[in-house]
């Protein structure tokens, strides 16, 4: 306890035994609705969800709900469509955290120095992130429909493509579509993360190089890098599990088609358990993916530790 | 100023336009989509502007699909939704924020594990809870479910905004007799009050967009919300472009308002739910 009554004698506590447990609970009881709620409806579920893996759980079948043990991850291992959606979903959480990163963080440079209608240009420049992210992934794919949408025409005039059709649909370039909407969802994030943190940067250390004599790189170098770095190491290990497990644009805007191509563990763990209603496989993908998210986080802790003690 | 300021200063106005532009031409297009008249969207091809503007796919919207009932739930899930959270999260973030006491380190990575861990994973398990109790196809059943998935990081927010406030305030207040929840009622809520805005908003916010969860839980008419009528709206009609958009601008609309709401507080948002999004 922080708080004592000061009407307290300073000769000893001689609150009654009843005010003491009162004392005691009262965080507890301020934070029992939270924790109430979490573990009913996250933490339940999440162990109901661990079990499934090994039980034969499907929606539509009144019989099924036996312990099959490994059964589905046996099936996993020798599935072709899971280990596609592995590899996508390297492919789709890096590109876009590292896209999102880097023009997130130019953004917040530029938005950095003061200029005529800074306010102004910084909320349109984060809307993107105030957009809903189902209408995100609608909007972007009917950008890139050669019906409505201007980007195919774009595209075909710049030589790009040889005649202006859906990227979407075709299997070698699907996944740019969806990372591309998430790019542009995701930048206000860094950029907004970022600027926080370099408007706490002293502005007098820059002063200070200048006098000096270090010029605009150096400076970049040398004070800005420094400062950022721990807010983006955060910021990165963070956004990669959230966009591993993030499938709302994918299922929008590709389904994981054309033949799986844009399938990431996550839309497919939803496929399984949506589409098929196989709950059993659906949640053992699931399990797999926890895992894997969690040995990622682990390494990240790890390789922290290590770094900070070699400092 | 010298030539080479010149040229800096230029390239940085040129830089910052070309990134209002990227965030603002999809929404531009869907807006302009949904003011061009059918008969005239496939003539005028990728024109910037359509030669006659019209708000007949917004008519045909509004008055003969189930968009407004859409909108209307929505609108009930997420208010709902906001102001339990905002409520209950409260609560904690002032416990997080004022008190020191065993098991706050356990209930702190409670909140961290339940944002790092994927939520597609509950999707299957939920159906099956909710189902016996009568919550499937309910809006009551989608509020719940989103109460718990936002209290995390609304927690975090709040104590956030608590933390900003002194001690001394609620201190003084009980060694005038009050108890610490009437100090805490009277004196610290109402200071908190831009803050419970900003989780209201965030809140609503996260609610009115979530998607996956809503598929899954609804599959009757009457309870379902706008991302997923949107959806369905896609799929069965692919053709009614002028219509989808409309109902996209739509859609967008709280999104926008709350945006403004919370524009302030955005940094202390994103950092309170850094892995919510």
């Amino acid at each position: 306890m922080t708080f004592y009554p000061a009407a307290a004698p300073p000769d000893g506590d001689r609150r009654t035994a009843k005010q003491k447990i009162a004392a005691y609970l009262e965080p507890w009881l301020y934070s029992a609705p939270v924790l109430i709620l979490i573990v009913a409806i996250m933490l339940v579920p999440l162990a109901l969800g661990i079990s499934y893996a090994f039980r034969d759980i499907r929606l539509l079948n009144p019989f099924s709900g036996a312990f099959v043990g490994l059964k589905h991850f046996r099936e996993l291992a020798g599935d072709g469509a899971f280990r596609g959606a592995l590899v996508n979903t390297l492919w789709w959480t890096f590109s876009s955290v590292i896209l999102q990163f880097l023009f997130g963080l130019i953004l917040a440079l530029l938005l950095n120095r003061p200029f005529r209608g800074r306010a102004l240009a910084q909320a349109l420049c984060f809307l993107p992130w105030a957009v809903p992210s189902f209408l995100s992934g609608l909007d972007w794919a009917w950008m890139f429909n050669p019906v409505v949408g201007p980007i195919p025409h774009w595209l075909y005039a710049l030589g790009i493509l040889s005649e202006p059709s859906n990227i979407l649909s075709d299997p070698e370039t699907a996944m740019w579509g969806p990372i591309v909407a998430n790019v542009w969802w995701g930048i206000p994030f860094f950029a907004i993360t970022m600027l926080a943190a370099l408007q706490a940067i002293p502005k007098d250390l820059y002063e200070a190089a200048e006098i000096d004599g270090a010029g605009p790189i150096e400076r970049f170098r040398s004070i800005t890098v420094p400062f950022l770095a721990p807010t983006m190491a955060i910021s990165i290990l963070l956004r990669t599990v959230w966009i591993a497990n993030f499938a709302d644009l994918i299922i929008v805007m590709t389904n994981g088609g054309p033949a799986d191509r844009t399938q990431i563990v996550a839309s497919y763990i939803f496929t399984q358990a949506f589409r098929r209603l196989d709950f059993g496989y659906a949640s053992a993908i699931a399990l797999v993916l926890l895992v894997l998210l969690l040995a990622y986080s682990m390494l990240i802790v790890v390789l922290r530790q290590t770094m900070l003690t070699r400092h | 100023m010298t030539r080479k300021r010149i040229v800096l200063t230029v390239l940085h106005r040129l830089a910052i336009l070309a990134y209002v532009a990227f965030a603002l031409f999809p929404l531009f297009w869907l807006l302009k989509v949904s003011v061009t008249p059918t008969s005239l969207l496939y003539t005028e091809g990728i024109r910037l502007w359509p030669s006659r503007a019209s708000l007949e796919h917004y008519a045909f919207v509004l008055t003969h699909s189930s968009f407004p009932t859409f909108f209307l739930n929505s609108t009930i899930v997420s208010a709902s939704t906001a102001v339990i959270v905002t409520i209950v999260a409260a609560l904690a973030g002032y416990a997080m924020s004022r008190f020191v006491f065993r098991g706050k380190y356990w209930i702190v990575g409670l909140l961290l594990l339940t944002q790092m861990f994927p939520l597609v994973m509950l999707i299957a398990p939920m159906f099956k809870m909710l189902s016996p109790l009568g919550l499937t196809n309910s809006l009551t059943g989608l509020v719940i479910v989103y109460v718990a998935f936002n209290v995390p990081f609304a927690t975090f927010l709040m104590q956030s905004f608590f933390d900003g406030i002194p001690k001394d305030l609620e201190d003084a207040a009980m060694i005038d007799g009050a108890t610490r929840f009437t100090a805490f009622r009277q004196i610290i809520l109402p200071l908190t009050l831009p803050g419970i805005a900003a989780t209201l908003g965030f809140v609503f916010t996260a609610a009115w967009s979530e998607l996956l969860f809503a598929l899954m839980l609804i599959s009757g008419n009457q309870a379902t919300t706008f991302p997923v009528g949107l959806l369905s709206f896609v799929s069965k009609f692919s053709v009614d472009f002028g219509q989808m958009m409309a109902a996209g601008v739509l859609a967008l609309i709280p999104a926008c308002l709350f945006f403004l709401l919370i524009q302030r507080y955005l940094v202390q948002g994103l950092t309170a739910g850094a892995v919510k999004g």
